[in-house]
């Protein structure tokens, strides 16, 4: 978010997530949020004399997790943008910390498409795109089950095309 | 697994004196655990059953070992034919590995000193793929002869003559007075902590831990107390020493940095176990010179190799890929420019500094970093004894000046540019690192940037690469100035991603 004249910034990627990411990051949210709100509540009510302190960082813990997962989803949808050329894959994340990814279909290794149990719910699939670097990985998600199929065919379609050496 | 190819090359064993190698390894091992047996039974049965005994389980022991690594002996083979190297063994599950030449990048020798009294040593061959433990190959033990031979024939390919004029043969020997250096790594103080911790450990298994308290206790009955932390502090630190001077001569003895023909660059080093390291020059991306803080202050820098298809073993990998000891620092970028066979190192190049913005983060980072522990401090001694307060002032008086010097070395650190065909970047003030990578050798790029960031106008340029440590990062760059270094250093990739010129938030 520069700004002024004589700047150079990253555009946006073209491809916005499917809609229904933003309840399926909700979703994890709140399991996130459930698990140590439910451990920390049957503990006080089991123990009585502690029963303050298990219930007061419970109920905080439980008031943020509904917070995150109204905002975050929200503010993702917003900013989780994704776009493949001829030439590259490029992948814009996350809210506070902003993430832009840019890997070359020349040195694309690996394409997969995964659902999670979770994703399957909702229609959803990640396409997750490997270099040779052990570190650059880029990962489409919120795509719907078409979307991901269709894109990882292509994806393999163009790295397939593309000569390159992957090392 | 055998194509038509491949037919012509002969299967051949390991060396048969494996048998004899596991043999006396286990019998090491056995007199070690007989010893205690024997004493403890010989006060049951008497001193000659004990012996006995003790004898006849060493006997039965090394025999199944060495039975077992006889049988392990005969049911492996290996085959190194025009396009594939194969590699048969097990008893119950054949196991079946087989590498194409074409992807071998490094042939290790290592000879622990057993190995090396027998003339054997171990070979690893590594494709340095990232795809768990199926990419290396290990022949434990060839012939020296063999595992010379192995090594010329995986690693020799015809090569074009690259042109330039930098020599083949020797680029660096050892020189005795590097050892200065040692001491000063980050290891001498762990070393002394490991020998006091281990005086400590061994006192209790003979069960005297107790009196070897009582007696430094004795010795140090009528000092004070700060003299008395003062000199365990100061024998812990020579025990430190004494460590890292033994460490360095164990790992370092009879080093020798050279460039064969073929284009492979070849470490040998090691006064007990001797190692052979060798990385094919096509297979390197670049250099890192590695300065951590002791040795910096001394003037000197390390140099490691950024290649892709180094071991990536944990416990290993902290040496496996370094080219030079730490060493003047001038001597240090004359081999990183050899190596790399370039007029001058790239890692020497005048650097970008980046924004003041950057000093101001790392200033209020290593002021949260020092007064965390002091407000801590500070809260418990209201709440419960005044003491903690006088402690938290000699906290902060002893780390503030020292965070405050380290954040702002660290900013002086910080810099990147672009030098010929290499992409430079440098950080860190306790391990300062100077990486110079192949701009050829980049494999993508990720951009992050925080919300701080964001308000202050930096963000963090990584590269990303399949050599070394897979990434190397310009941290908080001016954010037009980072992103126009990334599109100039790989000319194409990321230029269509960015808008030039536009105002506006």
């Amino acid at each position: 978010m520069t700004t002024g004249e004589g700047t150079i910034r990253l555009r946006p990627p073209r491809n916005a997530p499917d809609r229904r990411a933003v309840g399926w990051w909700r979703v994890q949210w709140l399991l996130l949020t459930a698990a140590p709100v439910a451990v920390l509540g049957i503990l006080g009510g089991l123990i009585a004399p502690a029963r303050f302190w298990l219930l007061t960082p419970a109920a905080v813990l439980a008031a943020g997790g509904l917070l995150c997962a109204v905002l975050f989803p929200l503010w993702w949808f917003r900013t989780h943008r994704w776009e493949v050329t001829d030439e590259a894959v490029y992948v814009s994340t996350g809210a506070f910390l902003r993430e832009w990814r840019i890997a070359p279909m020349s040195r694309i290794q690996t394409v997969d498409t995964v659902r999670g149990p979770l994703e399957q719910l909702f229609g959803l699939a990640t396409v997750t795109v490997t270099t040779a670097s052990a570190k650059g990985a880029v990962e489409i998600e919120g795509l719907t089950h078409e979307a991901a199929a269709e894109l990882a065919e292509r994806l393999t379609r163009i790295t397939q095309d593309t000569p390159g050496d992957a090392t | 697994m055998s194509t038509a190819a491949d037919s012509g090359a002969d299967w051949r064993r390991l060396h048969r004196r494996t048998v004899l190698v596991t043999a006396l390894v286990t019998a090491g091992v056995a007199v070690g655990a007989a010893v205690p047996v024997t004493v403890a039974l010989s006060g049951r049965f008497g001193y000659a059953t004990a012996v006995g005994w003790a004898l006849a389980g060493a006997v039965l022991l090394i025999g199944c070992a060495a039975a077992g690594d006889h049988v392990r002996w005969r049911r492996t083979r290996y085959r190194v034919g025009a396009e594939r190297v194969d590699l048969h063994t097990g008893l119950l599950l054949v196991k079946r590995r087989s590498l194409a030449r074409e992807r071998i990048r490094s042939v290790d020798l290592t000879a622990h000193p057993l190995l090396r009294i027998l003339g054997l040593v171990s070979v690893r061959i590594g494709t340095g793929e990232h795809t768990g433990g199926d990419s290396t190959l290990e022949l434990d033990p060839v012939s020296r002869a063999e595992g010379e031979r192995l090594r010329r024939d995986l690693l020799d390919r015809a090569v074009a003559d690259v042109p330039g004029t930098h020599r083949d043969g020797q680029l660096a020997t050892l020189d005795p007075r590097w050892i200065r250096y040692a001491p000063l790594s980050f290891a001498t103080p762990l070393l002394g902590g490991a020998a006091a911790g281990g005086v400590m450990q061994v006192s209790d298994w003979v069960g005297a831990q107790a009196e070897v308290i009582h007696w430094i206790a004795d010795r140090l009955r009528d000092t004070p107390l700060v003299w008395t932390i003062v000199v365990l502090a100061g024998a812990a630190l020579v025990a430190g020493v004494i460590g890292a001077l033994g460490l360095w001569i164990e790992m370092w003895w009879n080093y020798r940095l050279e460039r064969e023909p073929g284009g492979t660059l070849r470490v040998r080093r090691g006064l007990f176990t001797s190692r052979s390291l060798s990385v094919e020059e096509r297979r390197l991306r670049g250099v890192d010179l590695v300065e951590p803080l002791g040795i910096r202050l001394a003037g000197a820098a390390r140099v490691d190799a950024i290649a892709t298809g180094l071991t990536k073993d944990e416990e290993r990998a902290a040496d496996h890929n370094t080219l030079l000891p730490a060493a003047p620092r001038a001597l240090a970028d004359t081999i990183a420019a050899e190596v790399l066979r370039e007029p001058a190192t790239p890692t020497g190049a005048p650097l970008t500094a980046h924004p003041r913005a950057a000093r101001g983060r790392r200033l209020r980072r290593a002021l949260v970093a020092a007064l965390a522990p002091v407000l801590i401090q500070v809260l418990l001694g209201v709440l419960l004894t005044p003491v903690l307060l006088w402690t938290a002032l000699g906290c902060a008086v002893v780390l503030l000046p020292v965070a405050v010097a380290l954040a702002l070395d660290a900013y002086r650190s910080l810099g990147h540019a672009l030098s010929g065909a290499y992409l430079v970047t440098r950080s860190g003030s306790v391990r300062r690192s100077t990486a110079a990578l192949e701009r050829a050798g980049v494999i993508g790029w990720t951009v992050k940037q925080s919300w701080f960031q964001s308000r202050a106008g930096l963000l963090s340029v990584t590269a990303t690469t399949a050599a070394g440590g897979g990434a190397y990062t310009a941290h908080d760059t001016d954010a037009s100035e980072g992103l126009a270094f990334a599109a100039d250093a790989v000319p194409g990739l990321l230029e269509p991603f960015l808008e030039r010129g536009r105002s506006g938030r």
